[in-house]
């Protein structure tokens, strides 16, 4: 037990607060934020700018780039990363297919692959949700039939983050529809969204943003080659993919930007000639919102801290449940905050309502999405009761 | 930052869990609390023997030098079981004051007793009117020709009736000051009675009472009570993260065995989503206890830290100590049935040293005066 971090961890926490404030371009930092929405080249530059350094995808193996870093140095990476408003390396590439080929491509693949999926020469989406498989993922219905040297893909995704940037995009299918248990009639596929037969659509959120899409197979064509694994093996590549980050699961030090940010605004906001910030009630829950996420980041430290033989804290759970909750509280202050401005979400040039403001309202909205993305909130509480508690 | 720990701390857990185990494990808790003093002698002689009394004494005090960790692991151990020895009350808090105030002579004389058992000393601080402040409120010292003598009421005193020597708050002129008062003291009134949780407090009334002064400085003592008293906050955390673990659990084996419309209730997803609800709870106040505990053995910001710990666990024992009772059903109502007994005990441990809102308060009338808590700083 031990309250300070080590020397060496200290040291290496400097070392990445001086690299993200001044290696990653300022415009791209204010963009985050102001909470304004990154352009494609924007994102790609950053991630460039890390991939060179060597801190794009620090916890893959390290041949093709990893670090070999403590699960604590991947954490407070990722934490200074995020309080230095740098955008994290899309999820997608790097935590997401990047590990996934690491761990059960053929040697083709990993080099075809990995090294511009580190340096995002190619983007990839994610086709897993279809509008009828949510939380329930296992009853996907595309399919992929085998087809000489290559699969033919039909169905439909949904839910395809960011798709519309998108060069490649893996891909569960139904590859054998008679097997016994669902899951076990299904592989993984990536191919290129601009193969015949892959249309894209845009869903406007209620944020008014377009950050996914559904997208449309129809006799798609893929190379035999391009299946990642066994035939068949997907369900258990899919489940590898959805646990493998312990690190960033709880988005803490976004939450605590936030925080700062409504403390700050609160301050300058005077009502009956006092600062908003004196009001009781508020700085009540802000306090007590600040001890949640606390709470919060003692134990992403925690459950870090303890995974270090590779197998998972069992209170890691915990944290995207309640990361999620927090994140979506302190959207909800800002927002309050903002009070009758919070309205002006799309005000023009003219209007007085501050950048912060405009965006408090939009941003509440679409952190809605936290909760249900990523395993529903009622998808951990389920895993909780029954892997925990044994219920 | 580190949260494990080592091969010695956690053969300590074993040991003091397996004391407990034996002296708590069945239905003993109930005739033990039922009778004055409310714990049991020969267990508190028990834990003297293996040491655990004088675990955060200096070794030349007659103690173990051992550090808030070891006594944080004691105290979720006594929370487990119930146990209602004072441990907290009579080695953390008042043994505390003595060890950080108390002269080489007070010290000699009262924590090698304490750490042997022989001597159990309570804190006399609360006041009727007061609400966890570290002043006395209206208890006063005057000073008679060179020795002390008190007068005024303390209650409740936690473990007051029983306690061999009372460590006293009193106030001269405006300031507060620490005396020990010996329990077969002239002008001293003692009425002891029960508390919800089995445990004892008492009303003790000082008339012209001779106390000897703690320690030879003149002086206000405020902040080093409420120093001591913010670490006795960070314990009954600790107390609070057995209780609530054990009340998660016996929760948990019930609703994998009580059956109702033919099947056991954890087939009701109402009922275990609320359990992994209380998971949730317990496991982010068990981070903020532990950490608090290390604020102490670093010495760092002691009373914030305690404060942020008392409001998440605060928070996490109501809804644990709530819920349990609720997804028992009409069980967890009986005095026979275990869960409603640690619900009792969450229920005053939550009141003793300032609750949750109280700490909630003192959080807030600082909030702006930084931009985020970072606790690895």
């Amino acid at each position: 037990m031990r309250l300070q971090l080590s020397p060496e961890d200290q040291a290496f926490r400097e070392e990445m607060r001086a690299f993200f404030t001044s290696a990653v371009p300022q415009s791209i930092r204010d963009t985050v934020a102001a909470r304004r929405e990154l352009t494609k080249d924007q994102l790609v530059e950053s991630q460039r700018v890390l991939n060179a350094a060597g801190l794009a995808v620090p916890h893959w193996p390290v041949e093709w780039g990893g670090r070999g870093w403590t699960p604590l140095q991947r954490h407070i990476w990722h934490e200074e990363m995020m309080a230095a408003c740098v955008p994290p390396p899309l999820a997608f590439n790097a935590t997401m297919i990047g590990p996934v080929i690491a761990a059960f491509g053929n040697q083709q693949q990993k080099e075809r692959f990995l090294p511009p999926t580190a340096n995002m020469d190619i983007w990839w989406c994610q086709g897993f949700s279809e509008p009828d498989a949510g939380s329930d993922l296992a009853s996907l219905r595309t399919t992929a039939v085998r087809d000489g040297d290559h699969w033919v893909v039909n169905g439909q995704k949904t839910w395809t983050t960011l798709g519309q940037y998108a060069d490649w995009i893996f891909c569960l299918a139904r590859t054998d529809p008679t097997a016994e248990k669902r899951q076990r009639g299904i592989s993984l596929l990536l191919f290129p969204m601009d193969t015949p037969g892959v249309t894209l659509r845009p869903i406007e959120l209620i944020d008014g943003g377009r950050e996914v899409n559904e997208v449309f197979f129809e006799d798609v064509v893929v190379p035999a080659e391009n299946l990642v694994g066994e035939e068949n093996q997907g369900w258990g590549i899919a489940k590898f993919l959805l646990g493998n980050e312990r690190v960033g699961v709880a988005p803490v030090a976004m939450i605590k930007r936030l925080m700062a940010q409504a403390k700050q605004h609160a301050a300058e906001i005077t009502v009956g000639g006092a600062p908003l910030s004196a009001d009781p009630l508020l700085a009540a829950r802000i306090a007590e919102l600040e001890n949640e996420v606390l709470a919060l980041e003692l134990t992403a430290i925690r459950v870090v801290a303890n995974s270090a033989d590779g197998k998972p804290h069992p209170a890691s759970s915990v944290l995207k449940l309640r990361g999620t909750e927090l994140q979506q509280a302190a959207t909800e202050l800002l927002v309050d905050i903002a009070g009758p401005a919070s309205v002006a979400s799309f005000a023009g040039e003219d209007s007085d309502v501050p950048g912060w403001a405009r965006v408090a309202t939009p941003s509440y909205l679409n952190y809605r999405k936290a909760s249900i993305y990523g395993g529903s909130n009622e998808v951990q509480r389920t895993i909780i009761a029954g892997s925990i508690l044994g219920l | 930052m580190e949260f494990s720990y080592d091969d010695e701390q956690v053969a300590l857990r074993e040991a003091v869990a397996g004391l407990l185990a034996r002296a708590y494990g069945g239905d003993q808790r109930r005739e033990v609390t039922a009778t004055d003093p409310g714990f049991d002698e020969k267990t508190w002689g028990r834990l003297a023997e293996m040491g655990v009394l004088g675990l955060p004494f200096a070794e030349s005090d007659g103690g173990m030098g051992a550090g808030p960790v070891e006594v944080s692991i004691v105290a979720e151990e006594i929370g487990r079981v119930l146990a209602p020895e004072p441990f907290i009350e009579a080695v953390v808090l008042a043994g505390g004051l003595v060890s950080d105030l108390g002269t080489d002579a007070q010290r000699a004389e009262v924590l090698g007793a304490v750490a042997e058992g022989s001597l159990i000393p309570a804190f006399a601080h609360t006041e009727p009117g007061s609400r966890w402040e570290p002043a006395a409120l209206a208890v006063t010292a005057t000073e008679d020709g060179g020795s002390w003598r008190l007068t005024g009421v303390k209650e409740p005193v936690p473990n007051g009736a029983r306690a061999d020597l009372l460590v006293v708050s009193a106030l001269v002129g405006g300031a507060t000051r620490l005396y020990l008062v010996q329990g077969d003291a002239e002008g001293l009134t003692r009425t002891g009675y029960r508390n919800h949780d089995g445990t004892r407090s008492a009303k003790v009334a000082f008339d012209g009472t001779p106390a000897q002064l703690l320690g030879d400085a003149a002086g206000d003592r405020t902040a080093a009570i409420e120093k001591a008293l913010a670490r006795a906050r960070v314990a009954y955390g600790h107390e609070a993260l057995g209780a609530m673990e054990t009340a998660l659990t016996t929760t948990s084996e019930y609703l994998k065995t009580r059956k109702q419309f033919g099947v056991t209730l954890n087939k009701f997803q109402a009922l275990t989503f609320r359990a992994a609800d209380m998971y949730v709870s317990l496991e982010l106040a068990r981070s903020t206890v532990m950490w608090a505990t290390l604020v102490v053995d670093a010495d760092g910001d002691v009373v914030a830290a305690a404060d942020r710990a008392r409001l998440q666990t605060s928070r996490a024992s109501r809804h644990i100590g709530k819920e349990a009772i609720q997804l028992h059903g009409g069980i967890g109502m009986t005095a026979e049935y275990k869960v409603g007994h640690y619900t009792s005990r969450l229920t005053a441990i939550d009141h003793l040293l300032g609750d949750g809102d109280w700490a909630l308060s003192r959080l807030a009338a600082g909030v702006t005066e930084y931009e985020t808590v970072d606790p690895l700083a």
